[in-house]
């Protein structure tokens, strides 16, 4: 079985838990967050285990490159405390396994793109921007042949993670490609920094989408007319996963013109709420309205015209609040293509 | 050319009159497993004055008559099952009156589910009605004939019960009005004449009802749903009951099904919400949540979903049609409904779930909500393939065998086929079977009405 690669002695040697000062749910000193952590570790109970709102921040936060979210996770899951309640585990658990046949593996030619579990979002991919490269995983009856599995992070069930990711792979793996671009940075996250976690080996070489565009912008920069545009950028949780790539989210808005300054971003970003508001703990509806609202006032205040997302749950979650603030929801994809005089994809 | 042909051609008209077999081979079968049955002639009248003297002539010459308005009950209703005359009454299909202050409805027996929701969107966007669970196709007096039941069921019952009035045609031709209209040109009341409720229920074997009233409700502004989930059915009733006690909701589904995956071996309960304002739906969402269902997500017992808006405005969306004629691919499913005391749920659904594996078919349930907790309709549908006389043969007998459970678990077929018919009028109270016997007698002195249903020997 894989074991998630926790360097205990990375933790021990930190001054500053960073991983639970920082977090925006809890509020936690150095001194508890010590204690707290060392229990964690040793598998014994902490309060830390039942009020987390799982938002993968404190593996940003912390600064020694350890994994203090993955190993959260697992604790919950052994020790059955689990954030949201039973009968959405199983539910969640189920979403994920395939059942309308196999996927077809095509010969595909590079630069190839994986949408992963969001077959339904080809549309996001079309005009110059995605010209010459191959799609994967675009039939929505197999899709989940190539779901990456992290969403379970926030179910305490990484036994199921580790379970079924060795078959992911390998089914992405058989289109035999050095390189895969993914479309959501969950999929990144997990061939990035999960599976190496814990031991798991990917054998193509992940490439964030907002890299893939950055780059493809450059070649397209003639063709680019700043959009002038005030934007607010919804981190997705997931993206906590990977913050060595989250400066292509400036370097792409400097490109294309846009200004993003608002309170809530960097580490700073507040989480969309969807998963904080199916959670057990009492009191989450209303936590996850009052997050939902204070982030979408920051975006009022910052003068957002566009609110633009990477990850679709949030799109799920927060379109419909902030277009009804003004706000246009829009993916990263869609707003690239904006700049460059194209017709978004989702503007249908 | 057939003497009964040109007697109905010169009734309705030669264009609204068959004997041809393609034309008569669309009456001859419905969705269901039910075996295809031609009927003589295919007849579409416009006007009651037509109805009646078809109802005259076939009578007068002892010709089955098997009326239908979408065809669409899936337990073979509007099978010709005796040959005769198919009545499609798809052409009677005028809104005569919306009374939008005492909020009813007066329809011909034609208006489609369909036509009456988007009438009133767009006259009467304060009025809505109960609608059922089927195709916009089926029709108002179809459905109220087979005591159906709508979105509206939680909160006023069987859209049976919502009907203030009706026209009816004998099946020897007399035309008669029952309720307020009978004495007034108001249509607002069934009661308190004598009941003559001879009609409701009866599957068009008494006779034609061809005008209607019905009951409207308050249409909000904003259509909400919230998902709760749990994976005890035993758990379903009393989670029910709890949110019936707060008289919130317009509709409360459970459902269990084994596609797609996510839903297998748990219960979700739809609960349906409307309102006129963002505050009065935070206030009723927040009751189910944080209230009445609160200690069932902190033991970790049950949770709600997180749906999008997207996903509310789907499971919002009129009208909710199964998506299970899928599963076996070749598009068939039938379902036995069956009017059940809402506690039998869980034995409902375990002994479903058996009957599906027993005949290799991925179980489907569903309990929706009559009144208060009083009742409620709970459906096992089975899918089949069309083109494989072995599927339908499994669905078939798995349609049985729900049908035998139903009775056996203490509630009652509802729209039962010829089969439900038969185990419900051999469980009946010899009685109350001599009484049924005596009023279609009495109404149908020579069982030309939709012969082959509801029969008393």
């Amino acid at each position: 079985m894989f074991e998630l690669r926790f360097d205990e002695r990375k933790c021990s040697a930190c001054q500053t838990c960073d991983c639970l000062t920082k977090c925006q749910y809890m509020d936690i000193d150095v001194d508890t967050a010590k204690t707290e952590m060392r229990k964690i570790i040793n598998g014994e109970d902490s309060f830390v285990l039942h009020d987390c709102v799982t938002c993968y921040a404190c593996e940003e936060y912390c600064k020694m490159g350890n994994h203090p979210f993955y190993l959260i996770v697992e604790r919950q899951e052994e020790l059955d405390i689990p954030p949201i309640p039973y009968p959405l585990i199983k539910r969640g658990v189920q979403i994920g396994i395939p059942f309308r046949g196999e996927p077809k593996i095509e010969e595909v030619k590079e630069p190839v793109l994986s949408l992963g579990v969001f077959a339904n979002l080809a549309y996001l991919t079309q005009g110059k921007l995605f010209e010459g490269v191959s799609l994967i995983s675009t039939d929505p009856r197999t899709m989940f042949h190539f779901f990456c599995q992290l969403m379970y992070l926030h179910y305490a069930r990484t036994s199921v993670i580790k379970e079924r990711l060795p078959g992911i792979i390998e089914t992405i793996a058989k289109h035999n490609v050095k390189e895969v671009i993914f479309f959501h940075d969950e999929c990144y996250g997990t061939f990035a920094s999960y599976a190496p976690a814990v031991g798991i080996d990917v054998p193509f070489k992940p490439i964030h989408l907002f890299e893939y565009l950055y780059n493809r912008l450059q070649e397209l920069k003639d063709e680019i007319t700043p959009l002038n545009l005030k934007v607010a950028y919804q981190r997705p949780c997931s993206s906590r996963l990977s913050s060595d790539k989250l400066h292509f989210v400036n370097d792409i808005f400097n490109l294309i013109g846009v200004d993003s300054e608002r309170e809530y971003v960097g580490e700073n970003a507040l989480c969309c709420g969807g998963i904080i508001v199916e959670q057990k703990k009492e009191g989450r509806r209303q936590l996850a309205a009052d997050v939902q609202s204070r982030n979408i006032e920051d975006m009022v205040n910052a003068g957002a015209e566009l609110c633009v997302f990477n990850c679709p749950a949030c799109y799920d979650t927060l379109s419909h609040s902030v277009a009804i603030k003004g706000i246009n929801p829009i993916y990263m994809s869609d707003l690239c293509r904006l700049a460059i005089g194209e017709k978004p994809g989702g503007w249908r | 050319m057939d003497s009964i042909y040109k007697s109905l051609a010169e009734i309705v008209g030669d264009d609204h009159v068959s004997n041809q077999p393609e034309e008569l081979y669309i009456y001859s079968y419905d969705l269901g497993t039910t075996e295809p049955h031609r009927p003589d002639y295919a007849v579409a009248p416009r006007t009651t004055e037509e109805v009646q003297e078809i109802l005259k002539l076939a009578n007068k010459e002892k010709i089955p008559v098997a009326p239908l308005g979408g065809g669409l009950s899936l337990a073979g209703l509007a099978v010709p099952l005796r040959g005769g005359i198919a009545l499609d009454l798809k052409r009677m299909d005028s809104i005569i009156e919306v009374n939008e202050r005492a909020r009813y409805v007066v329809l011909e027996c034609g208006v489609s589910q369909g036509q009456l929701s988007s009438y009133l969107e767009k006259h009467h966007p304060n009025l809505r009605h109960s609608e059922p669970g089927a195709p916009p196709q089926a029709t108002i007096a179809g459905n109220i004939a087979i005591h159906g039941q709508g979105d509206l069921a939680q909160p006023y019952g069987f859209n049976s019960d919502m009907v203030n009035g009706l026209e009816v045609v004998l099946p020897t031709g007399e035309v008669c009005r029952i309720g307020s209209c009978s004495v007034s040109p108001s249509w607002f009341t069934l009661h308190p004449l004598p009941d003559l409720g001879l009609f409701l229920g009866w599957c068009g074997t008494t006779g034609i009802i061809t005008k209607l009233s019905l009951k409207l409700y308050p249409s909000k502004k904003i259509k909400s749903v919230e998902q709760f989930v749990v994976e005890n059915e035993d758990l379903v009733p009393e989670i029910v009951y709890k949110i019936t006690h707060t008289e919130m909701a317009d509709d409360i589904v459970a459902w269990s099904q084994a596609i797609p995956t996510f839903s297998s071996g748990l219960h979700h309960i739809n609960i349906l919400m409307t309102a006129d304002s963002e505050k009065e739906l935070e206030f009723k969402t927040e009751l189910f949540w944080d209230d009445v269902l609160a200690e069932y997500i902190r033991n970790g017992d049950g949770g709600f979903v997180a749906l999008s808006a997207a996903m509310k405005a789907g499971l919002t969306s009129r009208p909710q049609v199964s998506k299970a004629s899928d599963w076996k691919k070749g598009g068939g499913f039938e379902y036995v409904g069956a009017i059940m005391p809402v506690e039998t749920y869980p034995e409902c659904y375990r002994r479903g779930f058996d009957i599906s594996a027993r005949h290799d078919i991925p179980y489907t349930v569903l309990g929706r909500i009559i009144g208060r907790s009083h009742a409620m309709m709970f459906s096992w549908t089975y899918a089949f393939n069309r083109a494989d006389p072995e599927s339908i043969r499994q669905a078939r007998e798995a349609l049985h065998e729900s049908d035998e459970l139903a009775l056996e678990l203490g509630g009652t077929i509802w729209k039962p086929g010829v089969y439900g018919q038969k185990l419900v009028m051999e469980r009946i109270e010899p009685n109350t079977l001599k009484l049924m016997k005596k009023v279609k007698e009495l109404l149908d002195p020579n069982g030309i009405m939709n012969p082959g249903n509801w029969e008393v020997s």
